[in-house]
């Protein structure tokens, strides 16, 4: 079952690369942004150089086939998440998706279904990234709504206890992440899925963390709305995509106006396409997409069981490892069934960016500070933390790198 | 190592015995500043006397480099006149905008040279930079209160 990691590294031209002088590259942060295949970057270079026009436009062979491109690129992102073709929106980053949700209730008429109000709550959770938190938070400010959230327990997993104060009839969205950016955790949403249909909810599911490392299916999840970034699942930059059951994406009104969203446009009104295009105004970001999609091929052609398997093997080494090392706390869950490839520690007083610095200059890259999941850290008590996130092309030589350097940086700063 | 030149034993020094640690009861200013990409915060002191610095404190939780920061800045500050704590102020600000390549005054920034080598390292900049720029707010503050 294990992976061929050598085999894969060498799809990856950034590992031809070494770093501060000469050092092997021992790159553990892609839960911020993953590395590109050739593939992904070969296919952006092939849309430039061969079929670059504006797709949706123009009556020439050029455009015809930047569109196909494009919409057989949102097939494939359609298949891997079995989903339906026209329920994939393509915006520019995760962050836009949920932008686009939480303007998209503002904009609802009176009466609809997505009307909010101060008669309303939105739920979160306290271990939201801030992509996934603050859009909701404006939008209960703007709305009157109340925003209430789930806790985390002293081990990093949601604190389901008092769902049933939290998700009430007043509640209108249930918006919550998959896999936590910092914990690692991965949530069992199939209560709270449950919960909140029950009372007429609908959720928002967070699966940047979670889409690029484990089978996600979103007829099986059975949320309403998912949001991902291609970055982060071996694509380009400047692509994210948004889920959304059919039904409710064609009611959703738009957020973004402009060319190609519409059906008929008059100096004083306006009306729109069909889902998906009405959420996809102006020329989108084509060779993007069409890297996205080649990424993801990519990734089809691994296997995500594979993936996810391989990553828990490493988590388990990983884990293992850092528990040997005296100082170290590990900060989410240490069952690797409850959690993904990303782990988060603190090392007694060696501050995280310095330790982050030292590992650097040891040639591995690591993530330091909040992670964008402000409140998170707040909560568990501290301020910053060092994360290490991992990925198809880690093996145990990364982690066992990593241990070494670790194990020098306390000496080095006289621990 | 070239990672010395960032971490110099001045600097991890005042790390582990920070100066001027723990907030004074009194004082004409209290700012608190955030470095928002980490986390790191500040919370400082400033009282003055006349146009002459006579008591910062501080207290803070970051890395290395920022609490250093602070600290070195903080003695180094006390007993100043604003107008000389300022020349202080814009050659340290100099030095971290010099990718590197600048030539420290010792004699003007003390025990700060230390920090010539976080230039090399644009993320540490800030780092380097918070306790300074607190000063900087708060001498302006104190000096709107007097």
């Amino acid at each position: 079952m294990s992976l061929d990691v050598a085999r894969i590294r060498k799809d990856f031209p950034i590992f031809t690369r070494t770093i501060r002088d000469g050092k092997k590259l021992v790159y553990l942060d892609s839960g911020a942004t993953s590395q590109k295949p050739q593939v992904v970057i070969d296919a952006e270079v092939d849309f430039y150089a061969k079929h670059n026009a504006a797709a949706h436009r123009g009556a020439h062979q050029l455009a015809e086939e930047a569109t196909e491109m494009f919409e057989a690129s949102r097939e494939t992102v359609a298949s891997f998440l079995g989903a339906k073709t026209e329920e994939i929106v393509f915006t520019k980053s995760a962050t836009e998706s949920l932008n686009l949700l939480a303007y998209a209730f503002s904009n609802a008429e009176p009466g609809s279904q997505f009307a909010i109000g101060s008669e309303h709550s939105i739920v979160v959770s306290e271990m939201e990234h801030h992509a996934n938190l603050i859009p909701w938070q404006q939008l209960a400010k703007r709305s009157g709504a109340e925003l209430k959230w789930f806790g985390v327990t002293s081990d990093g997993r949601l604190d389901e206890s008092n769902i049933d104060s939290l998700i009430t009839s007043k509640t209108k969205i249930v918006a919550i992440t998959q896999q936590s950016n910092v914990l690692g955790t991965i949530n069992n949403l199939d209560h709270i899925i449950e919960k909140a249909h029950k009372v007429g909810a609908i959720v928002i599911v967070d699966a940047c963390q979670s889409v690029p490392h484990i089978p996600v299916d979103v007829t099986n999840l059975g949320a309403d709305f998912l949001a991902f970034s291609g970055h982060k699942i071996l694509g380009p930059t400047g692509v994210g995509v948004l889920w959304g059951r059919y039904e409710l994406l064609n009611n959703l009104p738009p957020f973004l106006f402009g060319g190609s969203m519409i059906e008929n446009v008059t100096m004083t009104d306006a009306t729109w396409a069909e889902a998906p295009r009405k959420f996809e105004a102006g020329v989108p970001n084509m060779a993007q997409v069409v890297g996205l999609a080649a990424g993801i091929k990519y990734l089809q052609s691994i296997g995500l069981e594979k993936v996810h398997e391989h990553e828990k093997a490493l988590t388990r080494y990983l884990l293992n490892e850092l528990n040997q090392i005296p100082g170290i706390a590990v900060v989410g869950p240490t069952d690797v069934s409850l959690r993904g490839g990303t782990v988060s520690f603190t090392l007694e007083a060696i501050h995280p960016h310095d330790l982050g610095q030292y590992l650097d200059s040891a040639g591995i890259a690591v993530r330091t500070g909040h992670h964008c999941a402000w409140p998170l850290t707040r909560a568990l008590g501290v301020p910053a933390t060092t994360r290490a996130s991992l990925y198809v092309y880690n093996d145990n030589s990364d982690i066992d790198a990593l241990i070494a350097a670790i194990k020098d940086a306390k000496k080095y700063f006289g621990q | 190592m070239q990672l010395d030149n960032l971490y110099q034993e001045v600097i991890l020094d005042h790390y582990k015995h920070p100066e001027n640690k723990g907030l004074a009861t009194s004082y004409d200013a209290q700012v608190h500043h955030i470095n928002p990409s980490c986390g790191d915060e500040i919370t400082l002191n400033l009282t003055l006397q006349g146009q002459k610095v006579s008591a910062i404190s501080w207290d803070g939780v970051g890395c290395s480099i920022s609490q250093a920061s602070v600290s070195i800045m903080s003695s180094l500050m006390m007993n100043k006149e604003l107008s000389e704590a300022q020349t202080i102020l814009d050659e340290f600000v100099a030095l971290m905008q010099s990718k590197g390549s600048g030539s420290p005054d010792e004699s003007v920034l003390e025990d700060a040279v230390a920090f010539a080598g976080v230039s090399q390292y644009p993320a540490r900049i800030k780092c380097a930079l918070l306790g300074w720029m607190a000063f900087k707010d708060a001498s302006v503050q104190a000096q709107k209160k007097n």
